[in-house]
Protein backbone atom coordinates (compact mmCIF):
# COMPACT_ATOMS: atom_id res chain seq x y z
CA UNK A 1 0.00 0.00 0.00
CA UNK A 2 1.62 3.06 -0.91
CA UNK A 3 0.63 6.32 1.30
CA UNK A 4 -0.30 9.94 0.20
CA UNK A 5 1.78 12.97 0.58
CA UNK A 6 -1.77 14.44 2.46
CA UNK A 7 -1.73 11.41 4.96
CA UNK A 8 1.95 11.98 6.14
CA UNK A 9 0.85 15.44 6.56
CA UNK A 10 -1.64 14.40 9.23
CA UNK A 11 0.68 11.83 10.75
CA UNK A 12 2.82 14.33 11.05
CA UNK A 13 0.11 16.57 12.71
CA UNK A 14 -0.65 13.80 15.24
CA UNK A 15 3.08 12.86 15.69
CA UNK A 16 3.94 16.08 16.88
CA UNK A 17 6.48 15.99 14.10
CA UNK A 18 7.40 18.75 11.34
CA UNK A 19 8.66 17.00 8.03
CA UNK A 20 10.01 19.76 5.89
CA UNK A 21 9.56 20.01 1.81
CA UNK A 22 12.66 18.77 1.26
CA UNK A 23 12.73 15.52 2.55
CA UNK A 24 8.64 14.49 2.23
CA UNK A 25 8.89 12.94 -0.56
CA UNK A 26 11.62 10.56 0.98
CA UNK A 27 9.61 10.59 4.23
CA UNK A 28 6.81 9.26 1.75
CA UNK A 29 8.53 6.56 -0.01
CA UNK A 30 10.27 5.17 2.91
CA UNK A 31 7.46 4.70 4.68
CA UNK A 32 5.40 3.41 1.85
CA UNK A 33 7.69 0.35 1.72
CA UNK A 34 7.42 -0.28 5.59
CA UNK A 35 3.64 -0.39 5.05
CA UNK A 36 4.54 -2.50 1.99
CA UNK A 37 6.06 -5.14 4.40
CA UNK A 38 3.09 -4.99 7.34
CA UNK A 39 0.64 -5.64 4.64
CA UNK A 40 1.85 -8.69 4.51
CA UNK A 41 -0.13 -9.46 7.47
CA UNK A 42 -3.33 -9.01 5.29
CA UNK A 43 -2.92 -12.40 4.12
CA UNK A 44 -2.84 -14.21 7.39
CA UNK A 45 -5.93 -16.40 8.45
CA UNK A 46 -6.70 -15.13 11.79
CA UNK A 47 -10.11 -15.92 12.42
CA UNK A 48 -11.61 -16.48 15.81
CA UNK A 49 -8.03 -15.65 17.31
CA UNK A 50 -8.26 -13.13 19.77
CA UNK A 51 -5.87 -10.48 19.92
CA UNK A 52 -2.95 -10.99 22.31
CA UNK A 53 -1.31 -7.52 24.12
CA UNK A 54 0.83 -9.49 26.36
CA UNK A 55 3.31 -12.76 25.54
CA UNK A 56 1.44 -14.46 27.95
CA UNK A 57 -1.26 -14.50 30.30
CA UNK A 58 -0.30 -12.49 34.02
CA UNK A 59 -3.25 -10.61 35.87
CA UNK A 60 -2.42 -7.53 36.97
CA UNK A 61 -1.26 -7.30 40.08
CA UNK A 62 -2.95 -4.78 42.85
CA UNK A 63 -2.02 -3.02 45.60
CA UNK A 64 -3.24 -1.44 48.67
CA UNK A 65 -4.42 2.73 48.01
CA UNK A 66 -1.99 4.10 49.92
CA UNK A 67 0.33 6.83 49.15
CA UNK A 68 3.72 4.92 48.13
CA UNK A 69 6.16 7.50 47.27
CA UNK A 70 7.74 10.18 49.31
CA UNK A 71 7.81 13.60 47.32
CA UNK A 72 10.29 14.27 45.09
CA UNK A 73 9.34 16.82 43.37
CA UNK A 74 12.96 19.24 43.82
CA UNK A 75 14.43 16.19 42.63
CA UNK A 76 12.76 16.22 39.59
CA UNK A 77 12.52 19.61 39.06
CA UNK A 78 16.02 19.85 38.71
CA UNK A 79 16.15 18.43 35.84
CA UNK A 80 13.27 20.52 33.99
CA UNK A 81 13.81 22.61 30.95
CA UNK A 82 11.94 25.41 33.02
CA UNK A 83 10.43 25.46 36.29
CA UNK A 84 9.25 28.75 38.59
CA UNK A 85 8.06 28.15 42.19
CA UNK A 86 7.45 23.92 41.93
CA UNK A 87 5.76 24.91 38.83
CA UNK A 88 6.44 23.86 35.07
CA UNK A 89 6.31 26.26 32.93
CA UNK A 90 5.50 26.16 29.24
CA UNK A 91 4.97 28.93 26.44
CA UNK A 92 1.74 30.75 26.69
CA UNK A 93 -1.27 29.08 25.42
CA UNK A 94 -3.35 31.72 25.20
CA UNK A 95 -3.37 35.52 24.52
CA UNK B 1 43.24 -8.89 33.46
CA UNK B 2 41.10 -7.97 30.89
CA UNK B 3 41.51 -11.64 29.00
CA UNK B 4 39.79 -13.30 32.02
CA UNK B 5 36.34 -14.25 32.13
CA UNK B 6 33.84 -13.00 35.10
CA UNK B 7 33.82 -16.24 36.65
CA UNK B 8 37.64 -16.10 36.71
CA UNK B 9 37.31 -12.34 37.82
CA UNK B 10 35.64 -13.56 41.06
CA UNK B 11 38.24 -16.01 41.80
CA UNK B 12 40.90 -13.65 41.52
CA UNK B 13 39.13 -10.82 43.39
CA UNK B 14 38.33 -13.50 46.35
CA UNK B 15 41.44 -15.24 46.43
CA UNK B 16 43.28 -11.63 46.46
CA UNK B 17 45.41 -12.14 43.61
CA UNK B 18 43.95 -8.27 42.27
CA UNK B 19 42.09 -6.08 44.01
CA UNK B 20 38.79 -4.73 42.88
CA UNK B 21 40.35 -1.06 42.25
CA UNK B 22 43.18 -2.68 40.26
CA UNK B 23 41.05 -4.61 38.14
CA UNK B 24 39.13 -1.31 37.52
CA UNK B 25 41.64 1.09 36.69
CA UNK B 26 43.51 -1.53 34.46
CA UNK B 27 39.47 -1.75 32.87
CA UNK B 28 39.58 2.29 33.28
CA UNK B 29 43.17 2.79 31.46
CA UNK B 30 41.82 0.33 28.62
CA UNK B 31 39.10 2.31 27.98
CA UNK B 32 40.93 5.93 27.37
CA UNK B 33 43.28 3.93 25.49
CA UNK B 34 40.69 1.96 22.88
CA UNK B 35 37.23 3.54 23.17
CA UNK B 36 38.10 5.75 20.79
CA UNK B 37 38.61 3.49 17.97
CA UNK B 38 35.34 1.58 18.89
CA UNK B 39 32.82 4.30 20.09
CA UNK B 40 31.53 1.38 22.13
CA UNK B 41 31.25 3.91 25.29
CA UNK B 42 29.21 7.04 25.84
CA UNK B 43 30.30 8.41 29.15
CA UNK B 44 32.73 7.18 31.35
CA UNK B 45 31.96 7.43 35.22
CA UNK B 46 36.26 6.58 36.22
CA UNK B 47 35.67 8.55 39.46
CA UNK B 48 32.50 6.76 40.53
CA UNK B 49 34.00 3.81 39.71
CA UNK B 50 37.05 3.63 41.68
CA UNK B 51 35.04 4.81 44.56
CA UNK B 52 32.76 1.81 43.82
CA UNK B 53 35.74 -0.61 43.73
CA UNK B 54 37.36 1.00 47.10
CA UNK B 55 34.26 0.10 48.86
CA UNK B 56 33.99 -3.34 47.32
CA UNK B 57 37.50 -4.15 48.50
CA UNK B 58 36.44 -3.40 51.64
CA UNK B 59 33.74 -5.60 51.19
CA UNK B 60 35.91 -8.50 49.84
CA UNK B 61 38.48 -8.11 52.94
CA UNK B 62 35.43 -9.10 55.92
CA UNK B 63 34.55 -12.10 53.40
CA UNK B 64 30.98 -13.74 52.17
CA UNK B 65 30.64 -10.71 49.60
CA UNK B 66 28.49 -11.59 46.97
CA UNK B 67 29.65 -12.86 43.55
CA UNK B 68 29.67 -10.01 41.31
CA UNK B 69 31.68 -7.74 44.19
CA UNK B 70 34.16 -5.84 43.04
CA UNK B 71 33.82 -7.13 39.28
CA UNK B 72 33.30 -4.06 36.79
CA UNK B 73 30.39 -4.16 34.24
CA UNK B 74 29.11 -1.72 32.15
CA UNK B 75 25.60 -1.09 31.54
CA UNK B 76 23.81 0.31 28.58
CA UNK B 77 23.07 3.29 28.16
CA UNK B 78 18.83 2.72 28.59
CA UNK B 79 19.09 1.85 32.04
CA UNK B 80 18.78 5.01 34.56
CA UNK B 81 21.90 5.73 36.46
CA UNK B 82 21.41 8.16 39.69
CA UNK B 83 23.26 11.33 38.99
CA UNK B 84 24.97 10.20 35.46
CA UNK B 85 23.39 10.52 32.43
CA UNK B 86 21.13 8.45 30.94
CA UNK B 87 20.64 9.39 27.02
CA UNK B 88 19.51 6.46 24.88
CA UNK B 89 21.52 7.29 22.25
CA UNK B 90 19.51 10.20 21.43
CA UNK B 91 19.80 14.01 20.89
CA UNK B 92 16.61 14.00 23.31
CA UNK B 93 18.00 13.00 26.18
CA UNK B 94 21.70 14.26 25.96
CA UNK B 95 20.74 16.52 29.09
CA UNK B 96 19.21 13.78 30.97
CA UNK B 97 20.27 13.30 34.82
CA UNK B 98 18.39 10.89 36.12
CA UNK B 99 17.66 11.36 40.04
CA UNK B 100 16.89 7.51 40.67
CA UNK B 101 18.53 4.22 39.34
CA UNK B 102 16.96 1.63 37.10
CA UNK B 103 16.27 -1.43 39.61
CA UNK B 104 18.60 -3.54 37.34
CA UNK B 105 21.60 -0.96 38.17
CA UNK B 106 19.84 -1.09 41.76
CA UNK B 107 20.77 -4.94 41.60
CA UNK B 108 24.37 -4.91 40.63
CA UNK B 109 25.09 -1.92 43.10
CA UNK B 110 23.88 -3.71 45.89
CA UNK B 111 25.97 -6.76 45.42
CA UNK B 112 29.27 -4.59 44.52
CA UNK B 113 29.72 -4.61 41.37
CA UNK B 114 31.84 -1.54 39.86
CA UNK B 115 29.67 0.13 36.87
CA UNK B 116 32.72 1.49 34.48
CA UNK B 117 30.43 3.41 32.13
CA UNK B 118 27.24 3.98 30.15
CA UNK B 119 27.58 1.92 26.60
CA UNK B 120 26.75 3.81 23.12
CA UNK B 121 23.19 2.06 21.45
CA UNK B 122 20.70 3.17 18.59
CA UNK B 123 18.90 5.85 19.52
CA UNK B 124 16.10 4.64 21.98
CA UNK B 125 17.09 1.05 20.95
CA UNK B 126 15.35 1.28 17.74
CA UNK B 127 18.04 -0.15 15.31
CA UNK B 128 19.83 -3.17 14.00
CA UNK B 129 23.41 -1.62 13.10
CA UNK B 130 24.33 1.14 15.79
CA UNK B 131 24.22 3.93 13.10
CA UNK B 132 21.53 5.50 14.85
CA UNK B 133 23.03 7.04 17.91
CA UNK B 134 23.33 10.53 18.38
CA UNK B 135 26.75 9.84 19.47
CA UNK B 136 27.55 8.24 16.42
CA UNK B 137 28.36 4.13 15.31
CA UNK B 138 30.15 2.04 17.34
CA UNK B 139 32.64 0.14 14.98
CA UNK B 140 32.94 -3.89 15.40
CA UNK B 141 36.21 -4.55 16.94
CA UNK B 142 36.12 -7.57 14.23
CA UNK B 143 36.24 -4.86 11.47
CA UNK B 144 36.50 -1.32 12.07
CA UNK B 145 34.07 -1.03 8.76
CA UNK B 146 31.57 -3.21 9.78
CA UNK B 147 28.38 -3.06 11.60
CA UNK B 148 28.59 -4.45 15.55
CA UNK B 149 24.89 -5.19 15.31
CA UNK B 150 21.97 -3.22 17.45
CA UNK B 151 20.92 -1.68 19.21
CA UNK B 152 23.04 -3.04 22.42
CA UNK B 153 25.99 -2.65 19.93
CA UNK B 154 28.18 -0.84 22.28
CA UNK B 155 27.92 -3.17 24.97
CA UNK B 156 28.95 -6.50 22.64
CA UNK B 157 31.57 -3.99 20.80
CA UNK B 158 32.66 -2.83 24.36
CA UNK B 159 32.99 -6.91 25.53
CA UNK B 160 34.70 -7.56 21.82
CA UNK B 161 37.08 -5.11 22.55
CA UNK B 162 37.94 -6.14 26.31
CA UNK B 163 36.60 -3.09 27.76
CA UNK B 164 34.87 -4.75 29.66
CA UNK B 165 33.86 -8.16 30.67
CA UNK B 166 30.33 -8.03 30.92
CA UNK B 167 27.72 -5.55 30.44
CA UNK B 168 23.50 -5.01 30.43
CA UNK B 169 21.66 -4.86 27.42
CA UNK B 170 18.37 -4.30 26.07
CA UNK B 171 16.36 -6.75 23.50
CA UNK B 172 13.15 -5.45 21.85
CA UNK B 173 13.50 -7.42 18.92
CA UNK B 174 16.93 -9.03 18.51
CA UNK B 175 19.19 -6.29 20.29
CA UNK B 176 20.74 -8.51 22.55
CA UNK B 177 21.62 -11.73 20.18
CA UNK B 178 22.13 -9.80 17.17
CA UNK B 179 24.98 -7.49 18.69
CA UNK B 180 26.24 -10.49 20.35
CA UNK B 181 26.57 -12.60 17.63
CA UNK B 182 27.74 -9.80 14.97
CA UNK B 183 30.79 -9.12 17.87
CA UNK B 184 31.51 -13.04 18.70
CA UNK B 185 29.92 -13.24 22.46
CA UNK B 186 27.60 -14.73 24.44
CA UNK B 187 24.33 -13.06 24.89
CA UNK B 188 20.66 -13.73 26.67
CA UNK B 189 17.24 -12.64 25.98
CA UNK B 190 15.39 -13.75 29.04
CA UNK B 191 11.73 -14.34 29.40
CA UNK B 192 9.72 -11.65 29.10
CA UNK B 193 8.97 -10.21 32.73
CA UNK B 194 12.22 -12.27 34.26
CA UNK B 195 14.33 -8.99 34.68
CA UNK B 196 12.82 -5.77 35.72
CA UNK B 197 12.34 -2.54 33.21
CA UNK B 198 11.87 -0.22 36.11
CA UNK B 199 14.23 2.75 35.03
CA UNK B 200 14.83 1.04 31.58
CA UNK B 201 13.50 3.66 29.48
CA UNK B 202 10.63 2.37 27.39
CA UNK B 203 10.61 1.28 23.64
CA UNK B 204 7.84 -1.22 23.12
CA UNK B 205 6.64 -2.38 26.24
CA UNK B 206 5.13 -5.67 25.35
CA UNK B 207 8.13 -6.85 24.02
CA UNK B 208 11.18 -5.03 26.03
CA UNK B 209 13.19 -7.40 28.05
CA UNK B 210 17.22 -6.88 29.63
CA UNK B 211 19.51 -9.27 29.90
CA UNK B 212 23.57 -10.10 30.39
CA UNK B 213 26.20 -10.01 27.93
CA UNK B 214 29.76 -11.70 28.51
CA UNK B 215 32.08 -13.85 26.81
CA UNK B 216 30.65 -16.95 27.60
CA UNK B 217 26.91 -18.32 29.10
CA UNK B 218 28.83 -19.14 32.51
CA UNK B 219 29.21 -15.33 33.08
CA UNK B 220 26.07 -14.54 31.07
CA UNK B 221 24.30 -17.13 34.28
CA UNK B 222 26.35 -14.95 36.87
CA UNK B 223 25.19 -11.87 35.70
CA UNK B 224 21.54 -13.02 35.30
CA UNK B 225 21.19 -14.11 39.21
CA UNK B 226 22.49 -10.43 39.66
CA UNK B 227 19.71 -9.08 37.22
CA UNK B 228 16.66 -11.71 38.12
CA UNK B 229 14.62 -10.27 40.44
CA UNK B 230 10.63 -9.93 41.09
CA UNK B 231 10.06 -6.22 41.36
CA UNK B 232 6.79 -4.59 42.79
CA UNK B 233 7.39 -1.40 40.94
CA UNK B 234 7.12 -3.32 37.27
CA UNK B 235 3.74 -4.30 36.70
CA UNK B 236 5.24 -6.90 34.30
CA UNK B 237 8.00 -8.78 36.24
CA UNK B 238 7.19 -12.01 37.23
CA UNK B 239 6.91 -13.64 40.71
CA UNK B 240 8.65 -16.13 40.30
CA UNK B 241 11.60 -17.82 41.99
CA UNK B 242 15.09 -17.07 40.56
CA UNK B 243 17.21 -19.89 40.10
CA UNK B 244 20.74 -20.00 40.51
CA UNK B 245 21.40 -20.11 37.09
CA UNK B 246 25.41 -21.66 37.73
CA UNK B 247 24.03 -24.23 39.24
CA UNK B 248 22.63 -26.65 36.48
CA UNK B 249 25.76 -25.16 33.93
CA UNK B 250 27.31 -28.42 34.45
CA UNK B 251 24.30 -31.22 33.44
CA UNK B 252 25.20 -33.68 30.42
CA UNK B 253 23.38 -32.53 27.05
CA UNK B 254 22.48 -36.41 26.48
CA UNK B 255 19.28 -37.05 25.49
CA UNK B 256 18.40 -33.06 24.39
CA UNK B 257 15.84 -33.02 22.45
CA UNK B 258 16.91 -29.68 20.25
CA UNK B 259 13.68 -28.64 17.39
CA UNK B 260 15.86 -27.09 14.02
CA UNK B 261 13.14 -25.31 12.19
CA UNK B 262 12.83 -25.73 8.63
CA UNK B 263 12.03 -22.01 8.32
CA UNK B 264 15.13 -20.89 9.60
CA UNK B 265 17.18 -22.57 6.81
CA UNK B 266 15.84 -21.16 3.81
CA UNK B 267 16.46 -18.43 1.32
CA UNK B 268 18.34 -15.36 2.60
CA UNK B 269 21.12 -17.20 5.00
CA UNK B 270 24.57 -16.99 4.33
CA UNK B 271 26.08 -20.18 3.13
CA UNK B 272 28.94 -19.48 5.47
CA UNK B 273 26.56 -19.08 8.05
CA UNK B 274 24.54 -22.48 7.41
CA UNK B 275 27.56 -24.15 7.68
CA UNK B 276 28.69 -22.78 10.44
CA UNK B 277 25.07 -23.19 12.67
CA UNK B 278 24.86 -27.38 11.31
CA UNK B 279 28.53 -27.69 12.80
CA UNK B 280 27.29 -26.39 15.90
CA UNK B 281 24.07 -28.68 15.96
CA UNK B 282 26.43 -31.62 14.81
CA UNK B 283 28.83 -30.76 17.56
CA UNK B 284 25.57 -31.01 20.34
CA UNK B 285 24.48 -33.96 18.37
CA UNK B 286 27.87 -36.08 18.82
CA UNK B 287 27.55 -35.00 22.84
CA UNK B 288 24.15 -37.23 22.88
CA UNK B 289 21.45 -34.61 21.74
CA UNK B 290 18.86 -35.42 19.55
CA UNK B 291 17.99 -33.19 16.51
CA UNK B 292 15.12 -33.29 15.38
CA UNK B 293 13.37 -30.95 12.24
CA UNK B 294 10.56 -28.72 13.40
CA UNK B 295 8.37 -26.63 11.41
CA UNK B 296 7.21 -22.81 12.74
CA UNK B 297 4.79 -22.12 9.96
CA UNK B 298 4.46 -18.87 10.73
CA UNK B 299 7.65 -17.53 11.15
CA UNK B 300 6.85 -15.17 7.75
CA UNK B 301 4.65 -13.05 9.52
CA UNK B 302 6.91 -12.09 12.52
CA UNK B 303 8.62 -9.46 10.79
CA UNK B 304 5.60 -7.50 10.12
CA UNK B 305 3.40 -8.26 13.06
CA UNK B 306 6.80 -6.88 14.51
CA UNK B 307 6.75 -3.80 12.63
CA UNK B 308 3.18 -3.00 13.92
CA UNK B 309 3.29 -3.53 17.23
CA UNK B 310 7.01 -2.42 18.29
CA UNK B 311 6.20 1.01 15.84
CA UNK B 312 2.95 1.64 17.52
CA UNK B 313 4.13 1.17 20.83
CA UNK B 314 6.87 2.98 20.59
CA UNK B 315 4.93 6.01 19.64
CA UNK B 316 2.91 5.87 22.67
CA UNK B 317 5.70 5.57 24.90
CA UNK B 318 7.49 8.55 22.65
CA UNK B 319 4.72 10.85 23.09
CA UNK B 320 6.08 11.83 26.64
CA UNK B 321 9.26 13.62 25.45
CA UNK B 322 7.64 16.98 24.80
CA UNK B 323 10.27 19.13 26.26
CA UNK B 324 7.72 19.67 29.58
CA UNK B 325 9.71 18.15 32.20
CA UNK B 326 13.13 16.51 31.06
CA UNK B 327 14.99 15.86 28.23
CA UNK B 328 15.66 18.59 25.17
CA UNK B 329 13.37 21.64 24.48
CA UNK B 330 13.94 23.70 21.58
CA UNK B 331 15.34 27.34 21.89
CA UNK B 332 12.85 29.95 21.78
CA UNK B 333 9.27 28.32 20.89
CA UNK B 334 6.72 30.79 19.98
CA UNK B 335 3.68 28.40 21.25
CA UNK B 336 3.18 25.17 23.22
CA UNK B 337 2.48 23.89 19.61
CA UNK B 338 5.87 25.08 18.54
CA UNK B 339 7.57 23.85 21.66
CA UNK B 340 6.32 20.41 21.01
CA UNK B 341 6.78 20.02 17.26
CA UNK B 342 10.11 21.32 17.45
CA UNK B 343 11.70 19.78 20.77
CA UNK B 344 10.81 16.39 19.13
CA UNK B 345 11.79 16.97 15.52
CA UNK B 346 15.07 18.70 16.61
CA UNK B 347 15.57 15.85 19.30
CA UNK B 348 14.53 12.82 17.67
CA UNK B 349 16.59 10.98 14.66
CA UNK B 350 15.33 10.11 11.49
CA UNK B 351 15.19 6.51 12.16
CA UNK B 352 12.42 7.02 15.47
CA UNK B 353 10.78 10.02 14.21
CA UNK B 354 9.99 7.17 11.32
CA UNK B 355 8.93 4.26 13.91
CA UNK B 356 6.76 7.33 14.94
CA UNK B 357 4.78 7.77 12.38
CA UNK B 358 4.09 4.25 11.37
CA UNK B 359 2.92 4.01 14.76
CA UNK B 360 1.01 6.64 14.52
CA UNK B 361 -0.62 5.69 10.93
CA UNK B 362 -1.22 1.85 12.74
CA UNK B 363 -3.64 3.56 15.72
CA UNK B 364 -5.15 5.62 13.51
CA UNK B 365 -8.86 5.93 13.21
CA UNK B 366 -9.71 3.46 10.61
CA UNK B 367 -6.61 1.98 10.26
CA UNK B 368 -6.78 0.17 13.77
CA UNK B 369 -8.10 -3.20 13.40
CA UNK B 370 -6.30 -3.67 9.97
CA UNK B 371 -2.81 -2.90 11.26
CA UNK B 372 -2.71 -3.48 15.23
CA UNK B 373 -5.72 -5.81 15.63
CA UNK B 374 -4.31 -7.83 13.16
CA UNK B 375 -0.98 -7.92 14.39
CA UNK B 376 -2.24 -8.96 18.08
CA UNK B 377 -3.67 -11.43 16.16
CA UNK B 378 -0.85 -12.82 14.14
CA UNK B 379 1.11 -13.12 17.66
CA UNK B 380 -0.87 -15.58 18.84
CA UNK B 381 -0.25 -17.70 15.24
CA UNK B 382 3.52 -17.38 16.51
CA UNK B 383 3.40 -17.78 20.09
CA UNK B 384 0.85 -21.00 19.20
CA UNK B 385 3.68 -22.27 16.76
CA UNK B 386 6.51 -22.44 19.81
CA UNK B 387 4.18 -24.01 21.88
CA UNK B 388 3.39 -27.06 19.42
CA UNK B 389 7.30 -27.28 19.18
CA UNK B 390 7.73 -27.75 22.69
CA UNK B 391 5.39 -30.37 23.11
CA UNK B 392 7.84 -32.44 21.39
CA UNK B 393 11.45 -30.66 21.75
CA UNK B 394 13.31 -29.35 24.78
CA UNK B 395 15.20 -26.23 22.95
CA UNK B 396 15.16 -24.93 19.39
CA UNK B 397 18.38 -23.78 17.44
CA UNK B 398 19.32 -21.94 14.42
CA UNK B 399 21.08 -19.18 13.24
CA UNK B 400 20.72 -15.85 15.20
CA UNK B 401 20.72 -13.52 12.22
CA UNK B 402 21.16 -14.37 8.39
CA UNK B 403 24.80 -13.26 7.71
CA UNK B 404 27.47 -11.88 9.32
CA UNK B 405 27.97 -7.87 10.30
CA UNK B 406 27.52 -6.00 7.12
CA UNK B 407 29.76 -3.05 6.21
CA UNK B 408 28.31 0.43 7.64
CA UNK B 409 25.20 2.09 5.01
CA UNK B 410 24.93 -1.34 3.25
CA UNK B 411 21.37 -0.67 4.40
CA UNK B 412 21.28 2.26 4.80
CA UNK B 413 19.06 3.46 2.53
CA UNK B 414 16.25 0.83 2.80
CA UNK B 415 14.81 0.64 6.04
CA UNK B 416 13.29 -2.79 5.25
CA UNK B 417 16.49 -4.49 4.47
CA UNK B 418 17.46 -3.68 8.26
CA UNK B 419 14.09 -5.07 9.67
CA UNK B 420 15.04 -8.32 7.88
CA UNK B 421 18.48 -8.27 9.61
CA UNK B 422 16.36 -9.48 12.55
CA UNK B 423 14.16 -12.17 10.88
CA UNK B 424 15.53 -15.07 13.67
CA UNK B 425 14.77 -13.35 16.47
CA UNK B 426 11.92 -11.12 16.51
CA UNK B 427 9.38 -14.15 16.96
CA UNK B 428 10.63 -14.56 20.00
CA UNK B 429 10.21 -11.30 21.32
CA UNK B 430 6.45 -11.67 20.41
CA UNK B 431 6.01 -15.17 22.08
CA UNK B 432 7.96 -13.56 25.10
CA UNK B 433 9.99 -16.32 25.01
CA UNK B 434 13.83 -16.18 26.18
CA UNK B 435 16.45 -16.85 23.61
CA UNK B 436 20.61 -16.62 23.68
CA UNK B 437 23.38 -16.68 20.99
CA UNK B 438 26.56 -18.24 21.35
CA UNK B 439 29.51 -17.85 18.93
CA UNK B 440 29.15 -20.69 16.41
CA UNK B 441 32.20 -20.19 13.65
CA UNK B 442 33.58 -17.07 11.92
CA UNK B 443 32.30 -16.60 8.23
CA UNK B 444 34.82 -14.03 6.17
CA UNK B 445 36.94 -13.43 8.93
CA UNK B 446 33.80 -12.39 11.36
CA UNK B 447 31.67 -14.34 13.77
CA UNK B 448 28.58 -15.97 13.50
CA UNK B 449 26.26 -16.53 16.02
CA UNK B 450 23.96 -19.54 17.19
CA UNK B 451 20.58 -19.30 18.74
CA UNK B 452 19.33 -21.45 21.52
CA UNK B 453 15.83 -20.58 22.13
CA UNK B 454 13.59 -21.85 25.22
CA UNK B 455 10.61 -22.42 26.85
CA UNK B 456 9.09 -20.08 29.57
CA UNK B 457 11.26 -19.31 32.35
CA UNK B 458 13.59 -22.27 30.81
CA UNK B 459 16.94 -19.77 31.34
CA UNK B 460 18.88 -22.15 32.87
CA UNK B 461 18.46 -25.01 30.22
CA UNK B 462 19.66 -22.65 28.01
CA UNK B 463 22.77 -21.50 29.40
CA UNK B 464 23.27 -25.36 30.64
CA UNK B 465 23.55 -26.11 26.60
CA UNK B 466 25.22 -22.80 25.94
CA UNK B 467 28.21 -23.80 28.39
CA UNK B 468 28.50 -27.23 27.58
CA UNK B 469 28.75 -25.93 24.29
CA UNK B 470 31.58 -23.75 24.78
CA UNK B 471 33.21 -26.30 26.60
CA UNK B 472 33.41 -28.66 23.20
CA UNK B 473 34.08 -25.40 21.32
CA UNK B 474 37.03 -22.65 21.61
CA UNK B 475 34.62 -19.91 19.25
CA UNK B 476 33.96 -18.10 22.33
CA UNK B 477 37.68 -17.70 23.13
CA UNK B 478 38.36 -16.27 19.70
CA UNK B 479 39.31 -12.29 19.69
CA UNK B 480 39.58 -10.17 17.29
CA UNK B 481 43.05 -9.48 15.43
CA UNK B 482 43.07 -6.00 17.01
CA UNK B 483 42.68 -6.67 20.38
CA UNK B 484 45.60 -8.42 22.19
Amino acid sequence: MTIERKEIEKLATLSRLAIDEKTIADVTGRLSSVLALVDQLQNANTDSLQEISRPFHTSQRLRDDEVSETDQRDAFQAIAPETHNGLFTVPKMIE
Amino acid sequence: MHNYTIAELIKGLQNNEFSSVELTQHFLDRISQLNDDYNAIITVTGEQALNAATLADQRLSLGDAPAMCGVPILHKDIFCTDGVRTSCGSKMLDNFIPPYNATVVENFARDGAVMLGKTNMDEFAMGSSNETSFYGPVKNPWATDSVPGGSSGGSAAAIAARLAPGATATDTGGSIRQPAALCGISGLKPTYGRVSRWGMIAFASSLDQAGPMARTAEDCAILLNCMASFDEKDSTSVDKNVPDYTASLGNSVKGLKIGIPKEYFSEGLHPGTEVAVRKALADLEAQGAELVEISLPNSELSVPAYYVIAPAEASANLSRFDGVKYGYRCENPKDLQDMYCRSRTEGFGEEVQRRILIGTYCLSAGYYDAYYGKAQQVRQLIQQDFSDAFKSVDLIMGPTCPSPAFKFGAKGDDPVAMYLEDIYTIATNLAGLPGMSVPCGIVEDKPVGLQIIGNYFDEARILNVAHQFQQITNWHQQTPEAIS
